[in-house]
């Protein structure tokens, strides 16, 4: 009886280890602070109908970018700091502490930490902010009001806040983690090596946030090719929405591949079954590959949008058209499509024949060349422009440096007696980190403050930004150059411990060294961002068009209205914005628009879902089974709602529009009476003690 | 519009400054270690090491020039240096198109036969050929233990693998109760990955006699970072008084023993078996291959 109602749960799976206590007192304090900060400001009414029920893609597009810049330093970066720190700490001829044999991290413990590193810097972090910039921009740039699915969208990104909160979960019941590697790869996940319910959270965690983001790609697919504004044919489109579209049709591809080979996994630990067991007739080696058919495009569906908006960076920046925009985007099409036959290079060291590994070689080499063609668009786009040495640009150039050098050392992992010896060698760790941080990743700085004029209204802070961005490629060369060289020294990725007389360790505590260098980097990020807020009368978007822009995102004002277009623009040409600005804005006449109604049925949907997962991980069936029907139920009832839409009358459009005109101007005139420059650090450090003094003199938290 | 100040000749100053400090700091912390990658004691590392510089040389024949480009016309063109040209609708002809995607498939092209011929060359399968007679090694994974049976010489060892110099070894890697594990030590050539139910084969070829290090590269459970044993490379002379040696060790490797060898455990020291049986090898890759479950009757 008790097993039927509560499964394995027991009180040992509480909180007893300092991590454990430490990751749920954390989290718990942070929702309380939350709830009643909400009940405080009487905002809970507000934040549901503002917000979690909003489909609009911009809100959901932000919400992304919360949870993902959480999830970046509360877990993945905090896990990266720690891993570090024991690996300096992990020398043979060093005495442990905290009860561990070596540093200060037990073994086991030291494996959760990179495996849910691995899986929340991937699926929540980086996944999380390439769906933020595509959700805010592609309807912007396709012209575009709305999403083809506005629900299927909320529900996507639902289900990935299901996954941030299954991936979190295990600190408060459970407490442990797969410690297996962020893929899992079986028969190391099987019930046979790895019985802890741990690796049944990375399981339900990926499996919820994944579906959710196949509905997510599916949508955006429909409203790429069937939602642009009139005129613009697929060859007049952004480089970025095309980027995107190649994104979301290879995520359409293998999404559905992870989540069978999730199930399957998850078959032969619940049920016995045996697809990757060791024994009767389980076949680890095709876990191996399915999960690579999946995880190879996965890194290229994360790093195409940042080739697009870099191709728009490079172009805007310049001043000037994309050099041959046919051939960039066929080389974004071809990275795409190379991108699909790859996987098998992630193990040429399981042992296939000469004449496989070979073929994966060559297809892996040959995504050099689209990639090749990529760069010398952007170089022969700079030729001849006038270049703005902006924000975004820096990211752009840090990109290509540390870029290059990633796909350098992925052309030397892609020959099979090479990668012999490089896999499993930091050699690799430091390859991929250079393309997922130096490409994803700073591509997404770069569009967050490329777009972020667009999104909150004000642009960012460019002193500190830059600050920000020297500091990310000091640490950046501390941490990763090590690794390379490390890896060369024969040093194994996933080691909490290694010899004394390797000579390693003083790699490593440089390693440690660059990423105290980056997280103050991070750390200046956020102050850029406070700072900015600070400054936003002087910094504000009058124009909605601060960078002199090319696509029909920076044709609306700023922040962009719930509607987006007042007016749906006609395109003729590329960079349809720059045209109509050499050749004049035509007039606007209003229309009525239809808009999406909220929605909370994603919140329920991924609500009960959260809880299948839940049961599973535990064996509660009951539960899993009645939350499973209320998945079912909830999709039911929503497909019954006729009522999805409203109307805003034209006339109720243009009061909306003047207003927006009125108050920008309004802003415009009171803009110049700040200082010039964009604040430094030395004068944010004074305005935060200044107000940090007034606070606790008057007790209030604002002024007035 | 805010203005966007960069001293760019301050910025080329420090970047220049920081590789040269960190050049200078790198060749400082390496001075006297052994960069295994580099390092070959062995031909396959040997010849696996030139495929790695070769193809570096080209990559970088690429990346140099490209990355020189990009940098030098992002400072030729800024915004503050009116004199240069500017041609924001700039039209491109058909030599531009041409080479942009000329040069990556030439560059590629010269790449791509080198790795086809030394996949086909350097696979682990292919047995060395040499003067010398090949020495066989059965190679168990064991958690979290190498296991190494000499099938001719009747002995076995744990966490320790002795070969003459300059003969061909073929290795013969399964692995038993244990998740994937990767067989590897750098100096003498690359990886393979040891699984149950099967043989991977992996020939190397030591040529510089001494002792290198060997882990399994692949992780496979908690006591992972402690699976690490001694590669020795001897001449034959001290190979055959080795062998002699181990033959008189107490310890007998049947399968009663095997059975408490298999049990999982950590950083395990050394073990010579003065005998090994000789189907034992066989045994352990056919265990999986049966219907019969072997670990589910034991539990």
């Amino acid at each position: 009886m008790k097993e039927f109602l509560i499964g394995k749960l027991s009180m040992e799976a509480l909180p007893h280890e300092w991590f454990t206590i430490g990751g749920s007192a954390f989290f718990g304090s942070l929702v309380i602070f939350l709830i009643i900060l909400l009940t405080v400001t009487k905002r809970w009414g507000w934040l549901w109908k503002e917000w979690l029920t909003s489909v609009d893609p911009k809100k959901i597009g932000i919400m992304y970018f919360i949870v993902a810049g959480f999830m970046l330093i509360a877990r993945g970066g905090l896990e990266a700091l720690m891993m570090w720190l024991q690996q300096a700490l992990g020398s043979s001829d060093m005495p442990g502490f905290l009860g561990a044999t070596h540093g200060y991290l037990s073994a086991e413990h030291f494996q959760q930490i990179f495996t849910a590193h691995g899986n929340i810097m991937v699926f929540f972090v980086a996944m999380g902010f390439i769906f933020g910039l595509i959700n805010y921009i592609v309807p912007l740039q396709i012209g575009a009001r709305d999403l083809a699915s506005p629900f299927l969208n909320t529900l996507g990104f639902w289900l990935f806040v299901a996954g941030v909160v299954m991936v979190n979960m295990f600190f408060f019941v459970g407490g442990e983690y797969a410690a297996t590697g962020w893929l899992a790869v079986a028969p190391l996940s099987g019930a046979e090596f790895s019985p802890g319910t741990g690796m049944d959270y990375l399981i339900w965690s990926l499996q919820i946030s994944g579906i959710g983001t196949t509905l997510g790609a599916i949508n955006f697919i429909m409203t790429i090719l069937r939602m642009r504004a009139p005129g613009m044919t697929l060859w007049k489109m952004p480089a970025f929405t095309w980027s995107s579209l190649c994104s979301m049709i290879m995520a359409v591809t293998v999404f559905p591949l992870l989540t069978a080979t999730l199930f399957l996994i998850f078959f032969d630990r619940y049920f016995d079954t045996h697809f990757f067991t060791t024994t009767l007739g389980g076949n680890a080696m095709m876990y191996t590959n399915l999960i690579w058919m999946w995880g190879h495009p996965e890194v290229y569906i994360l790093v195409l949008p940042a080739y697009g908006l870099f191709t728009e960076i490079v172009s805007t920046f310049s001043r000037k058209r994309i050099a041959n925009y046919t051939s960039n985007i066929i080389g974004m099409i071809g990275v795409s499509l190379f991108a699909l036959s790859v996987w098998l290079h992630h193990f040429f060291t399981m042992g296939a024949g000469a004449d496989i590994n070979a073929f994966f070689g060559v297809m892996t080499m040959f995504i050099a060349i689209p990639t090749t063609v990529l760069v010398f668009t952007w170089i022969a786009t700079m030729r001849g422009g006038r270049i703005r040495f902006t924000t975004p640009m820096l990211w752009f150039l840090g990109f290509i440096a540390v870029f290059t050098f990633g796909g350098v050392t992925g052309v030397m992992l892609a020959i099979p007696p090479a990668d012999f010896q490089f896999h499993n060698s930091l050699f690799l760790v430091a390859h991929f980190h250079s393309n997922v941080i130096g490409g994803v990743l700073f591509g997404v700085f770069a569009g967050i403050s490329y777009w972020f004029p667009k999104m909150a209204g004000f642009r960012l802070n460019e002193r500190i930004g830059r600050y920000a961005f020297w500091c990310w490629m000091i640490g950046f060369s501390l941490s990763f150059i090590p690794m390379y060289i490390v890896g060369l020294m024969g040093a194994t990725r996933r080691l909490d411990t290694y010899d004394a007389a390797s000579g390693w360790q003083p790699f490593y505590v440089l390693m440690l060294i660059g990423g105290i260098v980056i997280a103050v980097g991070v750390a200046l990020q956020l102050v850029q961002i406070i700072a900015s807020v600070i400054q936003k009368r002087r910094l504000h978007d009058a124009t909605g068009d601060p960078w002199e822009g090319r696509s029909l995102e920076w044709s609306v004002s700023s922040p962009a209205p719930s509607y987006n277009f007042a007016t749906i623009p006609k395109v003729t040409t590329r960079d349809a914005y720059w045209e109509m600005k050499q050749q004049g804005m035509p007039a606007r006449t209003y229309e009525d628009i239809r808009m999406p109604k909220n929605t909370a049925s994603g919140i329920y949907i991924s609500f009960f879902a959260f809880l299948v997962g839940f049961g599973l991980v535990w064996h509660i069936n009951w539960l899993a089974i009645v939350s499973l029907i209320g998945v079912i139920g909830c999709v039911i009832v929503r497909t019954f709602n006729d009522d999805t839409e409203y109307t805003i009358t034209a006339a109720e459009v243009e009061k909306m529009e003047e207003a927006r005109v009125a108050k920008a101007k309004a802003l415009h005139a009171e803009k110049d009476t700040g200082p010039d420059e964009d604040m430094g650090l030395i004068e944010f450090v004074k305005i935060a003690i200044t107000w940090a003094l007034n606070v606790i003199r008057t007790r209030q938290w604002r002024n007035r | 519009m805010a203005k966007h100040k960069l001293n760019r000749n301050r910025s080329i100053l420090y970047i220049t400054l920081w590789v040269l400090a960190l050049t200078m700091l790198f060749a400082a912390l390496l001075k006297g270690t052994d960069i295994r990658m580099l390092n070959p004691k062995g031909m396959i590392a040997q010849d696996e090491l030139k495929l790695i510089v070769y193809s570096t040389a080209v990559l970088l024949a690429i990346a140099v020039p490209t990355l020189s480009f990009l940098y030098f016309f992002a400072w030729k063109y800024r915004e503050s240096n009116t004199k240069a040209a500017y041609d924001p609708n700039k039209k491109h002809g058909k030599f531009f198109i041409f080479s942009l995607w000329a040069i990556p498939i030439v560059f590629m092209l010269v790449l791509a036969p080198v790795m086809w011929i030394g996949t086909h060359e350097l696979a682990p399968q292919k047995s060395i050929t040499s003067s010398n007679k090949t020495l066989t090694v059965q190679v168990i994974a064991q958690r979290w233990k190498w296991l190494f049976i000499y099938p001719e010489q009747h002995v076995a060892t744990v966490n320790f693998v002795q070969v003459p110099v300059n003969t061909p070894v073929q290795f013969d890697l399964t692995a038993d109760d244990s998740p994937m594990s990767s067989f590897w030590i750098p100096h003498w050539g690359g990886q393979l990955y040891a699984m149950t139910g099967m043989t991977n084969t992996l020939n190397l070829m030591p040529t510089m006699t001494g002792d290198s290090e060997g882990s399994s590269a692949e992780i496979n459970g908690e006591g992972f970072a402690g699976m690490k044993f001694i590669a020795r490379a001897s001449s034959q002379q001290d190979f055959d008084d080795w062998v002699l040696r181990v033959k008189q060790s107490p310890n007998v490797l049947d399968m009663v023993e095997y059975e408490r060898l298999l049990k999982p455990s950590e950083n395990n020291p050394t073990v010579f078996y003065s005998k090994a049986d000789a189907d034992l090898y066989d045994t352990v890759v056919m265990k999986y291959m049966g219907s019969h479950d072997h670990h589910m009757g034991q539990e």
